[in-house]
């Protein structure tokens, strides 16, 4: 009585493969929805095409998802998504999106390697209404045949975040910091007085993969720099490095992990929170930048930034180190409609009075004479800076080769040092900066 | 009776003419996800590619250049190493726990779901905790799990063991209640100790579940990625003088995959090349110990 026949038994199962087909469809997550039945902020305006945005950022992703909607809100006939892979994974995700039918529009060239292998992929875009919204050519870049192929979306700066309250504690004041002699001054005795004062120098420089990117890419940045200026500029990866600032970069590294809270010992292993120990007032100096801003101004109310100071001759008239990895460029291959809707996109983006406003409020600074002004602290400091007539330290270090190779290889190497910090140590590490410089160029171009 | 016979005829006559019908999803989903991108991998092999369709055949230099890397030889004896200890290992201490747990004791039962529990836990996950469990340990001797080769192999081994013996376990268990009572029951009264039995009753039979075990553990050994990445990813480089690299910690896996993402030159054909031979290599293996171990089986 209770057996079901077989004719029962399958009309029940289709039955609930079914329902359950039709409850997964139901609901999608990307934002390529339909118009909303709001057509009073329609524009007049008849653009049309497809825009596909592979996003760079994850943490403009919330912000750009929104502004996709209004903007297909405001322009029906165009239909925008927004897709914005995971952080580590763009070279991944590009790789298998151009491969196909539908190939994202617009999307993210951020360092000469980059030019490199998508350039020819890009739109030329010298002489475009972009070119002409640019309020700087800092932030783009120019491939081989001199067909500009990417602009800055938003630039970043960093340096050394200080926290001027607690400096004022310990009895001095970050004006007094001018070059590294005067910053050794006052880290030494911060951390000789730590117990007393109840916070320390540096916080700790971490090794693990979720901090080691502050020493391994961003201070490295200075030895690339000073040895750029020598040079007269790089436009494109040096086959090789001289390694000529190291001793600059061994002087404020040592500062750093020898003046803080935590024994260099354990900075192989990291997990100690840096930004946590900065932000609750616990370390006074922090390796960071002006995408931090926001978290650290909501818990620390008086902080600037200051140079990476290391000793070189003239650094009193050292600047923050202003870059980006976050350029866009526009698909040579997409149709021209799509082409010119993506274009007409990314410029509502940036000069729009609401959209730019978004924008610059979740990127710090847009690029663009006509975009909305933000209120990033240290973005801010940077301009004052550089129109004080201090030198922009530029971002060499998107010149790394090979990058992950790379920077792990330091990593190694730094593991080695910060367990004992013996010249034989730091000598491994000299190996791993030069000469792992030219390995990986080899690799990368062969 | 009659309706009976009925109803079995047209199900054979349906399966009969219908058989290509029930077949085709499951072909359908064997050739996308499996034939066509082996045979596009072999294709790619051969060619300098950075994206798929833009691939240039240029013949076996791929190869060569795959053989000549040492970073790629130094992988596969730490990959053969770290396999064989693995399988030895996990095998034994399983074969050991099932045989425990098949003596009859109290509580076996929570004891098996307790031994299994630990391959429910994906590798990624499982490498970053026992990362944060070594070096809670090995800090308080200043080092770290990442410093020293020999702490990365051995976490390694320790994690694979506790994460795989509970399966191998159950595997055995299932072998072990296999053999017949009777074989059992007449060694016993022939007088055979309780080893005589084990090595010479228990063990032939169970072979069946000895190859299974032994090609999961050393085909698994050979293939592992989440773990290793997620404990060492290689770590510590050796430095050597003319800046490459041996990343002492590396499975073979992770080498292709590291290769794959170095730049956008040659590259890619030379990491589709290294797992074209990786692929043989542990095909071969698996075959290889498979006959081997099937030559012991006995038939009951």
């Amino acid at each position: 009585m209770g057996n079901i026949s077989r004719k029962q038994f399958i009309t029940l199962g289709a039955a609930s493969a079914a329902v359950l087909g039709l409850a997964g469809c139901g609901g999608s997550s990307s934002s390529d929805g339909s118009s909303s039945s709001d057509t009073s902020s329609s524009s007049t305006d008849d653009r049309s095409g497809n825009v596909y945005w592979l996003n760079f950022k994850p943490e403009l992703d919330e912000t750009a998802q929104a502004l996709a909607k209004t903007y297909m809100e405001k322009y029906p006939n165009v239909k925008v998504k927004v897709q914005t892979a995971a952080s580590g994974t763009y070279e991944q995700t590009m790789t298998s999106e151009m491969d196909k039918t539908d190939a994202p529009t617009l999307f993210n060239i951020g360092t000469t390697a980059g030019v490199k292998e998508w350039g020819s992929s890009a739109m030329d875009l010298s002489g475009t209404d972009i070119e002409k919204a640019l309020s700087t050519t800092d932030y783009t870049y120019k491939d081989s045949d001199g067909r500009l192929v990417c602009a800055g979306l938003c630039y970043e700066t960093y340096g050394i975040v200080v926290n001027a309250d607690l400096v004022e504690k310990a009895g001095h004041s970050v004006d007094d910091i001018k070059d590294f002699d005067s910053l050794k001054a006052v880290v030494e005795d911060i951390h000789k007085n730590a117990a007393t004062l109840g916070f320390d120098a540096f916080a700790a420089t971490d090794l693990d993969d979720a901090s080691s990117w502050r020493v391994t890419g961003h201070l490295a940045n200075l030895e690339y720099y000073y040895e750029e200026k020598d040079d007269g500029g790089w436009d494109a990866t040096p086959a090789t490095i001289k390694g000529t600032y190291l001793p600059n970069y061994k002087k404020i590294f040592d500062l750093a992990i020898n003046n803080s809270a935590e024994d260099p010992t354990t900075l192989s292993t990291g997990g100690h929170d840096p930004a946590t120990e900065f932000t609750s007032g616990k370390a006074a100096f922090f390796f960071t930048g002006s995408w931090d801003y926001a978290t650290i101004a909501a818990a620390q109310k008086n902080t600037t930034m200051i140079p990476y100071y290391c000793g070189v001759s003239g650094e009193e008239k050292a600047g923050l180190n202003s870059g980006t990895e976050n350029r866009l460029a526009i698909n040579d291959a997409a149709s021209d409609e799509d082409k010119k809707a993506t274009m007409d996109f990314w410029l509502w983006l940036v000069t729009d009075p609401e959209a730019s406003k978004e924008m610059v409020a979740q990127l710090g600074v847009l690029p663009y004479t006509d975009a909305a002004k933000g209120d990033n602290g240290y973005l801010n400091k940077a301009e004052e800076l550089s129109k004080a007539g201090n030198y922009t330290m530029d971002w060499a270090t998107n010149y790394q080769p090979n990058v992950d190779q790379y920077r792990k290889g330091l990593v190694s190497a730094l593991n080695a040092y910060t367990a004992d910090q013996s010249d034989a140590n730091w000598d491994t590490f000299k190996t791993a900066f030069v000469d792992g410089w030219a390995q990986n160029y080899k690799t990368e171009n062969a | 009776m009659k309706s009976k016979a009925i109803k079995q005829s047209s199900q054979i006559k349906s399966t009969r003419r219908f058989w290509w019908l029930f077949l085709l999803p499951v072909t359908a989903a064997f050739c996308i996800g499996f034939v066509w991108p082996f045979f596009q991998g072999i294709y790619l092999s051969f060619c300098k590619f950075k994206t798929i369709s833009s691939a240039k055949f240029i013949g076996l230099s791929n190869y060569a250049s795959a053989f000549a890397d040492e970073s790629f030889q130094h992988s596969f004896w730490y990959t053969a190493l770290t396999a064989i200890v693995c399988l030895v290992l996990i095998n034994v201490i399983a074969f050991a726990v099932a045989y425990a747990l098949t003596q009859g004791i109290k509580g076996s039962n929570i004891f098996r779901t307790i031994f299994f529990a630990p391959n429910l836990i994906g590798g990624i996950v499982l490498g970053y905790i026992w990362s944060m469990i070594f070096d809670g340990i090995l800090q308080q001797y200043g080092t770290s799990v990442v410093l020293e080769t020999k702490y990365g192999f051995w976490g390694l081994i320790i994690l694979m063991c506790w994460q795989q013996i509970g399966y191998m376990m159950i595997i055995y268990i299932a072998g072990i209640q296999a053999v017949p009572e009777d074989m059992i029951e007449a060694a016993k009264i022939d007088g055979a100790t309780k080893a005589q039995t084990l090595f010479k009753v228990v063990i032939p039979n169970v072979m069946p579940s000895i190859t299974i075990c032994t090609f999961l553990s050393l085909t698994n050994g050979f293939k592992l990625f989440d773990q290793n990445l997620a404990l060492t990813d290689g770590l510590p480089y050796e430095q050597l003088a003319d800046g490459s690299t041996i990343n002492t910690t590396e499975m073979m896996a992770l080498n292709i995959y590291n290769t794959f993402y170095s730049g956008t030159g040659a590259s890619r054909g030379v990491a589709q090349a290294k797992a074209v031979i990786f692929f043989i290599l542990v095909a071969a293996m698996g075959l290889a110990q498979l006959s081997y171990t099937r030559k012991r089986e006995v038939q009951q």
